[in-house]
């Protein structure tokens, strides 16, 4: 027959062009290639650093030099050379921007291309956005409201000066810099990233919002985000990420802390679209990436919402430990790797408290050669009485040359607890596509639709406007009002 | 008009149809019985374009145009509806934002404004009451976890939600009981008017009870070998497929009912 087939439709549809693969040309202040305790010093010199970050950032680095890249991912990339890559890179600038206008119009038009138009995206949708280009934080806003609730909102580097007190009470408290491999390289090499300080009993009145992007070539990206929830605070935090199409692999390896005291919420939710290389596999980012929360006080809660579509290689597992006694863990992910991309991630819940409760909600996504992983440990510790999890991982396939793996752990060592644990996989089949299409939608509509059906469940948990971009990502449509 | 010439057509590099001829003019009902690999669902399948199945001569027109060079959601926008034998399961998409995306697909390439989600379900609710289905169908996920009967209802639904202009009916009746078969039945014969023809494929005589059809033809071995009235279908069901000569099969008991498909 002559007709286009559904098969024929879906690589199309899967073939569709990074549409952030654009690259701004600014000035950069650079430090050569390579690392040795130089490089961290002059780093810290730069950013002006008190004296006992720079000893902790050296400690890290002589703890990473004993240490070696976990294997144990279903991963395969060959092996990094760390003295290939730069490790600082800063937009020139002659006095540091004071204001949005006097940040650098190049850099701005960029952030208008991802959609990021710090003035209007964040007066229309009442957003903070701090922006973190390659590695310096370029401008933050609505720093003044959030100043007078007592919140925090600011670039890592300017906590570092401001409240140092804080960074060094909380900094590595939830992720010390031994814990792996790329944490200890992160906190040696850190540029800089995000902080949130949100004071006893207070609820932050907007969303705010970092936006990542990895712009200049061979950087690697080491940011740094650290989130503290006060006593009865809360807040609800976005990420979203993008890099430039090139063809050689970039290193993003970040850490990200969150500790919430008694009662204290905070939610977390990150849209990544790191550039994931080419339909043959050739660059993209690696992102290796640490993010753990610390459940420190009672009945606290918090909750991870991921939508990972990028990278070349994701390997990330956002965890919680629930120390506190009732307090709440959630993670909510949906990984689409498509072409030659890999997904190793997961979670690990690790329950300490007593009555304490996770939730694991897992959809991983894979088409053309991709590869898709689920890692996830749920740990219940001996005095963790009457500790509860839910885990429900779901893939689904989508072609024939694809693949999904799912390796839960369940570790429980108090005899009350309750773990269930649900697995499903399914494909996007032929039949599937044909009946649709036989009811008048295209291809591409029908695949939109069953993916988006799929990942319903997770977008549901995303703030608004995040779960909007999410769709976009997926290539799906926007669902009407009704069902 | 539907006009179908020389029609023949292969899966797997087997040949299925053989040379079928059969023209449809619109307002007509018409059944096509044979016996099991007769090619029944075959010809239904090419008709509505699905690309396991090759064609290697023949042509099918339709108000003029060539049906095969259409890509397969050209034919159900332009009108062509299949209700299939095995309505297909999508987990996740609730029937509702299934139906409205497909009704309005349809409308807009018919120039018609699309339904807004009040008009949409007023429309469809109305139609479930029709063909007896609850409210509840449409946020469950497409077709799944319904039963033989729900999923042929809702391919009824569908039907009558999107006005085909020609509407081919693979086998609608198998698996269903009495009470079913007379629900579907009656949502097909709303349908019949001067503008639509009908194509009813099935196996047994018994739906026919129910749509009385125009024409009757008996497929055999990938050909039309006999047509006639509504006498032919009593006729194979008196003596069976066997007579026909060259069919493969002798069977022409009506099922038990409700028999499992």
């Amino acid at each position: 027959m002559k007709t286009a087939t559904p098969a024929r439709k879906i690589d199309s549809f899967l073939d569709q062009e990074y549409s952030a693969g654009f690259e701004t040309l600014l000035e950069a202040d650079t430090l050569p290639k390579g690392l040795s305790e130089d490089v961290i010093r002059v780093i810290s010199a730069k950013k002006g650093e008190p004296e006992f970050l720079l000893e902790w950032r050296l400690e890290a680095y002589r703890r990473w030099l004993t240490m070696t890249p976990p294997k144990w991912a279903a991963v395969s990339f060959p092996e990094i050379d760390f003295q290939d890559i730069v490790y600082y890179s800063a937009p020139k600038k002659k006095d540091g921007p004071k204001s949005l206008d006097e940040v650098d119009p190049e850099l701005l038009k960029t952030f208008e291309k991802l959609g990021v138009p710090l003035h209007e995206r964040a007066r229309l949708a009442g957003v903070a956005v701090d922006a973190v280009f390659d590695s310096v934080s370029v401008a933050t806003t609505f720093q003044k409201e959030l100043g007078q609730h007592g919140i925090i909102f600011c670039s890592f580097s300017e906590a570092v000066k401001t409240h140092p007190e804080l960074v060094r009470q909380y900094l590595g408290t939830v992720v010390p810099p031994s814990d792996n491999f790329y944490a200890a390289l992160n906190s040696a090499v850190f540029s800089d990233g995000s902080f949130v300080f949100i004071p006893k009993g207070v609820k932050c009145p907007m969303e705010l919002s970092t936006y990542f992007r990895i712009n200049a070539r061979d950087t690697g990206q080491f940011e740094r985000t650290l989130i503290i929830a006060e006593e009865g605070a809360s807040v609800s935090y976005l990420e979203g990420c993008t890099a430039p199409m090139r063809d050689e692999n970039q290193l993003h390896a970040a850490v990200v802390e969150l500790i919430a005291l008694d009662d204290a919420k905070i939610k977390y939710s990150t849209v990544q679209n790191w550039y994931p290389g080419d339909k043959d596999g050739v660059g993209g980012i690696y992102n290796f990436v640490t993010k753990r929360g610390d459940c420190r006080g009672a009945r606290s809660h918090i909750s991870w919402t991921q939508v990972e579509t990028g990278s070349a290689i994701t390997w990330k597992y956002p965890s919680v430990i629930l120390r506190g006694d009732d307090s709440v863990g959630d993670f909510h992910s949906v990984a689409l790797s498509n072409h030659r991309q890999q997904a190793d991630t997961g979670t690990k819940m690790i329950h300490m408290g007593r009555n304490t409760k996770s939730t694991i909600l897992s959809k991983g996504i894979s088409a053309g050669h991709g590869s898709n992983t689920f890692r996830g440990l749920v740990r219940i510790a001996p005095k963790a009485e009457g500790a509860r999890n839910y885990t429900q991982c779901d893939s689904l396939l989508i072609g024939d040359q694809c693949a999904a793996h799912t390796f839960p752990t369940i570790e429980a060592r108090n005899p009350t607890a309750h773990v269930e644990h649900e697995a499903t996989t399914s494909r996007i089949g032929e039949d599937q596509l044909f009946y649709a299409m036989q009811r008048g939608l295209t291809a591409e509509d029908a695949v939109s639709m069953i993916v988006n059906g799929f990942c319903r469940e997770v977008f549901k948990e995303l703030p608004m406007e995040f779960a909007v971009e999410a769709q976009n990502l997926l290539g799906v449509s926007l669902e009407g009002s009704i069902g | 008009m539907l006009d179908i010439k020389n029609l023949k057509a292969s899966v797997e590099g087997k040949d299925i149809l053989k040379g079928l001829d059969l023209q449809v003019k619109a307002g007509e009902v018409h059944a096509i019985m044979g016996p099991n690999g007769s090619g029944k669902s075959t010809l239904s399948q090419v008709l509505a374009g699905r690309d396991a199945f090759e064609v290697t001569d023949g042509s099918v027109t339709w108000d003029g145009q060539d049906l095969l060079a259409m890509p397969i959601e050209e034919r159900a926008r332009a009108g062509l509806f299949l209700a299939f034998q095995y309505p297909v399961e999508i987990p996740g998409v609730s029937n509702a934002y299934f139906l409205k995306a497909a009704v309005n697909a349809v409308r807009k390439h018919r120039g018609l404004p699309e339904f807004d989600a009040m008009d949409f379900l007023t429309r469809v609710k109305a139609e479930m009451k029709a063909v007896g289905m609850k409210e509840e169908f449409l946020y469950r996920a497409v077709n799944e976890g319904f039963s033989g009967g729900e999923k042929k209802r809702n391919e009824v639904l569908q039907m009558a939600l999107l006005e085909p202009r020609l509407a081919i009916l693979d086998e609608t009746d198998s698996g269903l009981d009495i009470d079913a078969l007379k629900v579907v039945a009656d949502g097909v014969n709303r349908l019949r008017s001067p503008e639509r023809s009908l194509i009813v494929i099935t196996h047994y005589q018994r739906l026919l009870d129910y749509i009385v059809p125009d024409h009757v033809h008996v497929l055999s071995q990938g050909r039309i070998v006999r047509s006639g009235g509504r006498e032919l279908a009593l006729e194979l069901e008196e003596k069976g497929y066997g007579w026909i000569g060259d069919a493969g099969e002798i069977h022409a008991a009506p099922p038990a009912a409700g028999g499992a498909q």
